[in-house]
């Protein structure tokens, strides 16, 4: 596969050091700080300032309306790890990534090995699979909401023009996550495909040549050269899904409300309702570091396991 | 390439136009029912084709509500978003790519971290810092904290590493400034890439609905999916009226990816994969 790893320009730059800035006036030295300065000021402020003062909150007693409340210690937390409502939506959260990632990996692939073709079909195919990606999720839970509606919506109706019974899948309990899963796949889905049709892209013709000479046919060619040499998207395609998926909000909120019966409620609607319905910005930000913590480590093990295995491959 | 048609290739364009269907239908459903008169909406069995199309459903939509105004904050947003993450990225990924200072390194790794940072465990304490700036119910605030985007200075700075020094080096012998450099020499190599970020970061502020969402709360403030998810409930039932505003929220993007879809494609190669 051709994954080109930048080579940095040797030529008149022997060593970082030995470049001509280094060692000159003040002036020189510091330069490339202004470079970089607006992007950090931003940083600073946007990210790093609220990432800390997130942990800093979920120590006190603290309301919306902005005044500090009193220092609670330890006790927002001790009440999370007894809440009921943050495992339930912890597993909720957990139960949507399992149940979408494997379709947003699977039929990406598919997606891509078929629209990987010239002429206009190939953009026609591009731009369908491609299409659902670019709506906002609220054009999306609109449209599906519509589909998913009992008696008129078009899920139903196929269901009843073909003799079954029809569902009210955005009421069911055992169903509304299914629903949301089918809708999220059909939004998303492109993303994936796109990195799987780029990297299908970069495997020179070349190596199907040399294997059609010697004898193999399609089904030997895509599961000897395409799938292996696609592992490396694969593996890159999965850490950003499971990432993705574990920070559901906008289409359960949009669909469901995390109903029914907080059935889809995932854990970044209950860091909502904490913070902005019952104004508990302290209790609020105990949870969001609690998932915050369950994202890094989730991140952290998929990367070890993705870079062990690629220096495993060599 | 072989042209001949056999078996196995014949049953893939079949299925790929299946799929390619299958993916157009909710879209082309949500169409077909803003173009129907309101009764027909809810008729069983359901038309698949309007029996008498009109345009009234989008005529309504368009005269009574705010969808004008969300349109604008939307544009003003996605245009703000994009040029200041544009800059503000290219000179970052340059500053660390080609300049020395002390602190360099240190700076990356905290950046490179601030990666693993979700926007959505940030939306309390931001809500908060932007009421104390006096920023809710702005522009500015809707548009400053998505500005910060880690992943694109890092994927920048990666492909300015594979640009050779040699172009820069000649432009420095030529008297040019580091900051003509980064606009006249190394901006204009990158162009595929500055294309697909910009792309891809315009894609995702005019569709951010969570920040948008929790930051506003005046509705003459709110970008199309924000005030889009308060029509449901403020149109009732008419269905017609709810998939016709659908339609012209989701349009504009639509178009946009329709004529950069090249651009669109390579790019995520660069980004993604190359990088």
């Amino acid at each position: 596969m051709a994954v080109q790893t930048p080579t940095r320009a040797t030529a008149g730059a022997p060593t970082r050091s030995a470049r001509p800035e280094t060692g000159q006036p003040w002036k020189e030295r510091w330069a490339g700080l202004f470079f970089v300065a607006p992007f950090l000021v931003l940083f600073a402020v946007f990210l790093l300032w609220p990432t800390f003062s997130g942990l800093w909150n979920s120590f006190f007693n603290t309301s919306l309306s902005g005044i500090k409340g009193e220092f609670l210690g330890l006790q927002n937390w001790r009440e999370m790890f007894n809440d009921p409502a943050v495992w339930s939506s912890l597993r909720n959260t957990l139960v949507f990534t399992a149940m979408s990632t494997p379709p947003l990996v699977v039929i990406a692939l598919v997606m891509a090995l078929l629209a990987n073709r010239k002429g206009l079909l190939g953009w026609l195919l591009r731009f369908s699979y491609f299409a659902p990606f670019v709506l906002p999720a609220t054009v999306v839970s609109l449209i599906w909401v519509w589909i998913y509606q009992p008696g008129f919506g078009l899920v139903n109706g196929l269901l009843t023009a073909g003799g079954f019974a029809e569902i009210d899948w955005l009421n069911t309990e055992n169903r509304a996550m299914l629903a949301v899963v089918i809708t999220t796949v059909w939004w998303t889905v492109g993303f994936n495909f796109l990195l799987y049709l780029a990297a299908l892209q970069g495997i020179p013709a070349q190596v199907y040549e040399a294997a059609a000479i010697d004898g193999a046919n399609g089904r030997q060619q895509l599961f000897r050269i395409t799938l292996p040499l696609l592992s490396r998207t694969t593996g890159l395609i999965v850490v950003l899904q499971l990432v993705a998926s574990l920070m559901i909000f906008d289409q359960i909120y949009l669909m469901t409300d995390g109903g029914p019966n907080y059935a889809t409620r995932p854990i970044v609607q209950y860091i909502y309702q904490n913070g902005f319905t019952n104004y508990r910005i302290g209790y609020a930000s105990a949870i969001s570091y609690l998932f915050f913590v369950i994202i890094v480590i989730i991140s952290v093990l998929q990367f070890k396991l993705f870079s062990g295995r690629k220096e495993a491959r060599g | 390439m072989r042209t001949s048609w056999s078996y196995p290739k014949v049953a893939s364009t079949v299925g790929a136009v299946i799929l390619g269907i299958v993916w157009l239908v909710p879209l082309l459903w949500a169409v077909s029912t803003s173009l129907k008169p309101e009764p027909e909406t809810t008729r069983t069995p359901i038309t698949w084709l309007p029996e008498a199309p009109t345009v009234d459903a989008y005529r309504s939509v368009v005269d009574q509500g705010d969808l004008i105004r969300w349109f604008l904050n939307s544009s003003v947003v996605a245009v703000l978003v994009t040029a200041l993450t544009l800059l503000v990225s290219v000179l970052a990924a340059y500053g660390f790519s080609r300049t020395e200072f002390p602190g360099r390194r240190l700076l990356f790794g905290l950046m490179i971290a601030g990666i693993l940072v979700p926007p959505q465990v940030l939306i309390v304490p931001l809500f908060q810092e932007m009421t104390s700036l006096g920023l809710v119910d702005t522009y500015w605030g809707i548009v400053l904290p998505q500005v910060v985007a880690p992943v694109m200075v890092f994927v920048l700075k990666k492909f300015f590493d594979g640009v050779s020094r040699d172009y820069e080096d000649a432009a420095r012998v030529d008297g040019a400034s580091r900051w003509r450099i980064v606009w006249s020499v190394m901006a204009p190599m990158s162009r595929p890439i500055l294309v697909a970020v910009g792309i891809f970061t315009f894609i995702g502020a005019w569709n951010n609905f969570l920040w948008p969402f929790i930051v506003t709360t005046d509705p003459s403030m709110m970008t199309i999916p924000v005030g889009l998810a308060n029509v449901q409930g403020s149109y009732g039932l008419r269905y017609a009226q709810i998939m016709a505003s659908a339609v012209l929220g989701g349009l504009p993007l639509l178009i946009v990816y329709a004529l950069f879809q090249r651009q669109v494609i390579r790019g995520v190669g660069d980004a993604g994969i190359k990088g």
